[in-house]
């Protein structure tokens, strides 16, 4: 009989563990979900800044579309910049779960031993850093085009920081719950678009009553609260669609 | 264990089939009485003449569109957290309702608006909001049918609709808030003026006769995709084979 | 010392399935399947493609809700997907969740971050000590997608050697795997299973496996 080669194991010792003996802190789960997404983000640039390039480019469509009159084109400027921050976070949902979905990854996540809502936390705030937060920083420069004061430009960023985040949470939904299905983009943009109508709201009405010289800050009130309340809700949401599309 | 027993399609389907001509009857009857009540008694309006009278099939459409969706979401939270199939199939067989009762309201939203406000669509906070219902309703029936394998397409869509109908406050909300930033478009429904009792009876009843419809087609379309399924699954001899005399023996009782 | 504490390890624990049954649309894939399985057992799974060893193995794993049946350990009703399975168990597809924009050793932390093992166990000397005996040390800083088929599989298995979870559910692990790669992952499985652990495996390869390991045919029902 032929011995098997010798395997030299690690300090770590396959095989000893009793489940449920070993600690494990969910914060360091989130953090390491967030790290690995970030990482593979960067490795392909590319997609990151497709996204932000689309974003520039439909938000200038605009005053092609309608004119140059530069008072009009103040007046619609908030509604545009989030209509276009909606259409481009839209865009890059598909990559939040989908090669995940194929490699196996998704898997691995659901058996961590950390829990698999702070996974998908930790995936929708990468989701955010790469997609959300660009369009964010971004977006003085297109408010400038339109003519928007230092002010206003403050509100917009303020506004974009809070509310795209929420866009990444309500926008996990829809990725995880069309995971593998046919024509999943365009589905996802038929579920979650609808969800998304209040955060364009007090996005857009943030800017809008401070152009118009009343007090923005309910509306940015009602978006940290929306943030506060996705934060808190969303990441089981999505666990239990991931595991609705795996099972 | 005697609640599974009663919610397995193998017992519903003839259950169904005994109650669905009760509700289609008390549905005719009560839109008869209804559209008498709201077409013929009820005095014409002191402002709008005849024209309001579109309200005995808007509103309780309207009313429809809502609450249906809130049911559907019941059924989802019953699917989702006891496994029952029975409660996915009845939101596949509500939401094709649902969607047509929104298109209704929303329809005789826009024939009530032309004479009244002059416009078929204004951006009103109710039927703005109540177009989105209508994209819910869409996505849902779109995500269900998209989705190939009936045990993940059932709890997705349970999924979907409970997170939709958690939404549907805050997108009444936030469309309201748009609509009062935005003085110019709102146009006030005089809805709490004094309305004579008969136009509030007439609405009651039309509203009583849209529930009796929706339970009646429901039924009747979840009996159908009982039958669709068990096909699918193969498994439909054991039972549907029987159902014929079953029905018939309790016809003759 | 070591023997006795094997001598405790071995046996000690069970794993149940019972009565598990699952069929897909119109085919029935397994009906009411039980067996146990201890510490240091194996349990290897044959069958023709599409008799069901991938959707028994998920099923194992909690990502498939069964039909009928439930899972025990230790006479407890293991929940699918509860903290004490999701400890439990371990599990590895034909995909085996690496990333291509990753060079092989940034997939193997990566990989084991998710599993849970603490960051200290993660020290550089263990990690290019396990690349190395999988053959992929001078490799290590190559990004995966230059790396072949068989490689990738190499990168799981250095991962086998590190992750510290007692049942691995493998799905078909020696795909791609050249002779003495398989020869690599018998040895891996048998000093899992001599340390207490206990493995399923889905698998068309007769394995050298030591000590106990038994055989399931599935065979799917029309």
């Amino acid at each position: 009989m032929k011995s098997a080669p010798d395997v030299a194991l690690g300090p770590v010792q396959s095989g000893k563990g009793d489940p449920g003996e070993a600690e494990v802190a969910p914060e360091q789960g989130f953090m390491r979900a967030i790290a690995r997404d970030t990482r593979l983000a960067f490795r392909s640039k590319g997609e990151v800044i497709q996204a932000l390039v689309f974003f520039v480019v439909v938000v200038s469509l605009f005053p092609l579309a309608i004119g140059p009159e530069t008072a009009l084109l103040k007046r619609i400027a908030p509604g545009v910049v989030w209509v276009a921050a909606l259409l481009s976070v839209l865009l890059t949902l598909p990559r939040l779960f989908a090669s995940d979905y194929q490699d196996g990854t998704l898997e691995q996540l659901m058996l961590s031993p950390f829990p698999l809502p702070v996974m998908v936390a930790g995936k929708m705030g990468a989701h955010w850093l790469v997609s959300g937060l660009p369009l964010a920083l971004i977006a003085p420069l297109l408010g400038l085009q339109f003519g928007l004061d230092s002010r206003e430009l403050g509100v917009l960023v303020a506004s974009l920081i809070l509310g795209t985040p929420i866009l990444s949470m309500l926008g996990a939904i829809g990725a995880a719950l069309t995971l593998g299905v046919r024509g999943g983009s365009i589905l996802v943009a038929l579920l979650i678009l609808p969800l998304y109508i209040p955060v364009l709201i007090f996005g857009a009405g943030a800017v809008e009553t401070v152009a118009a010289g009343l007090d923005y800050g309910a509306n940015l009130s009602l978006l940290g609260a929306g943030l506060l309340i996705g934060g808190l809700t969303t990441p089981f949401a999505v666990a239990a669609a991931v595991k609705i599309s795996l099972d | 264990m005697n609640i599974y027993k009663y919610a397995s399609p193998a017992t519903f389907y003839p259950l169904a089939g005994r109650l669905i001509p009760w509700f289609a009857v008390l549905a005719a009857m009560l839109a008869a009485v209804g559209l008498y009540l709201g077409l013929y008694l009820a005095p014409p309006d002191f402002q709008q003449g005849e024209v309001y009278r579109i309200i005995f099939i808007h509103v309780p459409t309207a009313w429809m569109a809502m609450i249906i969706y809130l049911v559907m979401a019941a059924y989802g939270v019953m699917a989702l957290s006891f496994n029952a199939r029975l409660s996915s199939m009845m939101m596949e067989a509500l939401a094709p309702t649902g969607a047509m009762f929104t298109v209704l309201a929303l329809w005789t939203g826009a024939l009530w608006g032309k004479p009244t406000w002059g416009a078929y669509w204004v951006w009103d906070a109710r039927m703005t909001s109540t177009l989105i219902l209508l994209f819910l309703y869409v996505g849902y029936i779109a995500l269900t049918h998209a989705i190939e394998d009936k045990k993940r397409a059932d709890k997705a869509g349970a999924l979907l609709v409970i997170v939709g109908s958690v939404n549907v406050p805050i997108i009444y909300f936030s469309v309201k808030w748009w609509n009062t930033l935005h003085q110019g478009a709102s146009v006030s429904v005089t809805s709490g003026s004094k309305m004579a009792s008969m136009m509030a009876l007439g609405m009651l009843v039309m509203a009583l006769a849209c529930w009796m419809y929706a339970i009646a087609v429901a039924l009747a379309r979840v009996r159908a995709i009982i039958i669709e399924r068990e096909l699918e699954n193969g498994g439909a001899a054991n039972w549907l084979n029987t159902l014929n005399t079953q029905d018939k023996r309790q016809l003759t009782r | 010392m070591a023997s006795s504490a094997v001598a405790r390890d071995l046996g000690a624990d069970e794993f149940r399935a019972e009565g598990l049954s699952l069929s897909r649309g119109p085919r029935g894939l397994f009906k009411d399947l039980s067996f146990q399985l201890r510490r240091g057992e194996a349990l290897i799974l044959r069958g023709a493609n599409g008799s069901g060893k991938t959707s028994l193995l998920r099923v194992l794993a909690g990502f498939t809700t069964p039909d009928a049946g439930a899972l025990f350990w230790n006479q407890q009703c293991l929940k699918p997907l509860a903290i004490t399975s999701r400890r439990l168990l371990f599990y590895v597809a034909h995909a085996n969740a690496i990333k291509d924009e990753l060079s092989a050793l940034e997939n193997l932390q990566d990989a084991l971050r998710i599993d849970g093992v603490a960051s200290a166990a993660l020290s550089p000397a263990t990690i290019l000590h396990a690349l190395d005996r999988v053959g992929l040390l001078s490799q290590r800083h190559l990004l995966a997608r230059k790396l072949s088929q068989g490689q990738k599989r190499r990168i799981g298995l250095a991962r086998l050697m590190l992750v510290d979870k007692p049942f691995w559910l493998l799905d078909e692990p020696t795909n791609a795997l050249d002779a003495e790669g398989v020869e690599l992952f018998a040895g891996i499985v048998n000093r899992h299973l001599a340390g207490g652990g206990m493995a399923c495996i889905a698998s068309h390869l007769t394995m050298p496996l030591q000590g106990t390991s038994s055989e399931l045919k599935l065979r799917a029902s029309a």
